[in-house]
């Protein structure tokens, strides 16, 4: 009470100025721009843009640099600030067939229309450290160690070959591979609800169980990235009965497009990076309904393919209802996967343990204590009574 | 309890609402919490709003207090039944920032006290509202897992699990072994969680004259308890409800009947006891009542001898996000710079010391 308290103020303001000199860190190192972060590291920023649920950059490049790169600090900073801004209104949906493609790969065809687009990928990378990185500013950057390694290379690296990529025009027009399986009635078709309803706004409104596909896609879209990766892969190790191929992943723009009430036509807003995974599963089928593929779906903010594949694996695996299947594992359970793939919520409430909780355990030592104390003058009361039954 | 849009004419103040909340999320919140008045005990799911404090943290309440606080309230914050606990301190400077809030530490003053963990030891008068910051609202979660599940039982009223479970405590230990967040009967109807408040609270809630309301932001859950509605602690007729006790009074105030604190004083195991609701404490001290170890605790300076240092509301502060302007400083804490301008140095010494 007294002892830890009474200064708890001033304690808390000095926390402020020493977590603001730590997030500086040593002064004789320049200090990181948003503009660096927001540019170089990217892919931090588009986990924070899916897990703060705000597609803004610069914004979650400021997130980062404010929670010094703590992911879930930063996804937090940014939901706490996206539940003060005004709605206007709904886009039009986005239309990723349209989608100005930078990578495009399927494991289900060796080529389709379109062709597979490897793009910026870190896939085909040996992992292995390229040191010209570690000192070298304005170096042109290769991912390849094998390119800075090159003859005539210089340890400034500025004799680095920029590898020469294919500058052939990718096709306008790139069909998603389901919508292909669709076409031969081979894929389970995607049919909105009764009446394409509004979709559910869990930010603004309570979930009930069981939740519909809607609130689940959204759920997991701003859900942890780790929690799903570990999800999907415990469906495939076998705790769920899936069987995927990665119809396709795709990454790239789209625009999105609003229609404002008094003018009545759609207008661009910008464009937004995607990244979507569609995954076939084995067939479905029953009585009425000739077997079919199902699909398992996944979208995501920014390139941010383990999240979108995590995502689709899990939803397939949630739409255990839907096929009657029964619901046996963790991924498979709604309430399960919805309560807990959210790491604002499941930080804030692991970490509120930090909190004091005193009275709840000056409770539990009472209790211990009697109980204890009980006991010994139970146990006492039998060595007593021992020598008159021997008698 | 009025609507205010209207911000301060201060320039330097952010566009934030009164309270922090838009007045749309206000009324949704009111009218949970009309619903939740209504049918005491019930849980009714409101849209909980993700708040700048972390979930888990006090969101519910703090979202409660947010719809219902108006200029003419002066708001209590207790945590662990004192009001200078760190995330007390927190919750109030966020009421001071974002409502002007009057704030104060005396209970009868208050007309919202929004608490964690306890409720004062000076009776609750009519007019007053209890704030309840609730992690767990349903009490029967740790029995059955499924929230789908959970609201069938509530809806026939089916707590037979309940009973079992307190049953097999008697039955191993000799008595129920749950000494906080102990279920609750509400109005002959309603099991309810009284949020972690130690058993030794749940008589203070029967019959009580302030309106208590319970607040569940992370599990989006509003609930209350109107004024003189009935709150049975779940018991069995030979296994009588009973509260914790202490063989010791209080060892600075000398208050025989308050909820205690133990503090350990030294490594040989030593230890005081101390009134857990720190007001209760200094008002009794303030009234002459002397416990055994008070004359030691004020040579050392850990209890001021004439009265708080740390003056709740206290608007000499600078250093704030809310009401500094925003891009002069570190982005951490767009106030630090100011840090200077602060006049607390004594407030700064008396933390050192203690």
């Amino acid at each position: 009470m007294y002892v830890a308290v009474k200064g708890g103020e001033a304690a808390i303001l000095a926390t402020h100025d020493l977590v603001a000199q730590a997030r500086r860190g040593d002064a004789a190192v320049p200090e990181i721009s948003v503009a660096q972060i927001r540019e170089q590291q990217g892919l931090s920023c588009a986990r924070v843009m899916n897990e703060g649920s705000l597609y803004d950059a610069d914004l979650a490049a400021l997130a980062l640099k404010q929670a010094q790169g703590d992911v879930i600090e930063a996804a937090f900073l940014m939901r706490a600030y996206r539940t003060t801004l005004p709605r206007f209104g709904s886009s039009e949906p986005v239309d990723t067939a349209r989608m100005a493609i930078r990578r495009r790969v399927s494991a289900t065809y060796k080529d389709l229309p379109g062709g597979q687009v490897l793009g910026p990928t870190y896939d085909y990378t040996h992992r292995l450290f390229d040191f010209a990185l570690m000192d070298n500013e304005g170096v042109m950057v290769g991912l390849d160690p094998t390119i800075s390694g090159r003859e005539g290379a210089t340890a400034a690296g500025d004799a680095r070959v920029k590898p020469e990529h294919d500058v052939a025009s990718l096709d306008a027009h790139m069909p998603r591979v389901p919508d292909i399986l669709g076409a031969e009635g081979l894929m389970e078709p995607e049919v909105p609800p009764e009446g394409d309803p509004r979709p559910f706004d869990l930010t603004r409104e309570p979930v009930s169980f069981p939740a519909d596909r809607d609130v689940r896609l959204q759920a997991m879209a701003r859900g942890d990235e780790g929690f799903l990766l570990g999800l999907g892969y415990s469906v495939q190790r076998g705790f769920g009965g899936n069987h995927p191929f990665v119809g396709e992943i795709r990454v790239g723009e789209v625009s999105v497009e609003f229609i404002p009430e008094e003018l009545g036509f759609a207008v661009d807003l910008g464009e937004i990076t995607l990244t979507e995974c569609q995954m076939v599963n084995q067939f479905a089928g029953s009585k009425d309904v000739a077997p079919q593929f199902t699909r398992g779906y996944g979208l995501s903010f920014g390139h941010s393919e383990r999240k979108a594949m995590s995502m689709s694996l899990v939803d397939r695996a949630l739409k255990c209802r839907e096929f009657g299947e029964a619901a046996e594992y963790p991924a498979q359970q709604d309430e399960f996967v919805l309560y807990h793939s959210d790491n604002v919520e499941a930080a804030g409430f692991v970490e509120h343990l930090k909190l004091p909780h005193y009275v709840d355990f000056q409770g539990e030592l009472e209790l211990i204590r009697r109980i204890r104390h009980e006991r010994e003058q139970r146990l006492a009361g039998e060595n007593e009574a021992l020598p008159e039954a021997a008698e | 309890m009025n609507a205010h849009q209207t911000l301060p004419a201060d320039e330097a103040v952010p566009a934030y609402n009164y309270a922090y909340l838009d007045e749309q999320t206000k009324r949704m919140i009111r009218r949970a919490l009309l619903k939740a008045v209504a049918v005491p005990g019930y849980q009714v799911p409101f849209g909980s709003r993700e708040m700048p404090l972390a979930r888990g943290w006090g969101t519910g309440g703090i979202q409660v207090t947010a719809a219902i606080i108006g200029p003419a309230d002066t708001l209590k914050v207790i945590d662990q039944g004192a009001d200078d606990t760190t995330n007390a301190v927190s919750i109030r400077r966020f009421f001071e920032k974002t409502a002007q809030a009057r704030t104060t530490e005396a209970t009868e003053a208050a007309t919202i006290i929004q608490t964690r963990h306890r409720i004062p030891e000076a009776p609750l008068t009519a007019g007053q509202i209890m704030v309840y910051q609730v992690p767990q609202p349903e009490p029967l979660r740790k029995l059955e897992p499924r929230e789908a599940e959970t609201r069938k039982m509530h809806a026939w009223a089916e707590y037979g699990l309940m009973q079992v479970k307190l049953y097999e405590n008697i039955a191993r230990f000799g008595e129920v072994t749950t000494t906080y967040d102990y279920p609750v009967m509400i109005n002959g109807r309603y099991i309810m969680a009284p949020s972690p408040i130690p058993k030794f609270d749940n008589p203070k809630m029967h019959m009580s004259p302030a309106l208590q309301l319970f607040g569940a932001g992370r599990e989006k859950r509003i609930y209350a308890l109107p004024p003189h509605t009935s709150v049975r602690s779940l018991d069995f007729e030979d296994h009588p409800f009973r509260i914790q006790s202490w063989k010791e009074p209080c060892a600075l105030c000398a208050a025989t009947d308050s909820y205690l604190d133990e503090v350990v004083i030294d490594d040989q195991g030593s230890r005081m006891f101390v009134c857990s609701d720190s007001h209760h404490c200094e008002t009794r001290r303030a009234e002459g009542h002397r416990g055994t170890m008070l004359g030691d605790a004020t040579a050392n300076g850990l209890v001021d001898p004439s009265s708080s240092t740390v003056i709740p509301g206290d608007r000499r502060e600078t250093r704030d996000p809310f009401r500094n302007p925003a891009g002069q400083g570190s982005g951490m804490d767009p106030g630090s710079p100011l840090r200077s301008a602060r006049d607390d140095d004594a407030k700064v010494e008396t933390g050192a010391d203690s």
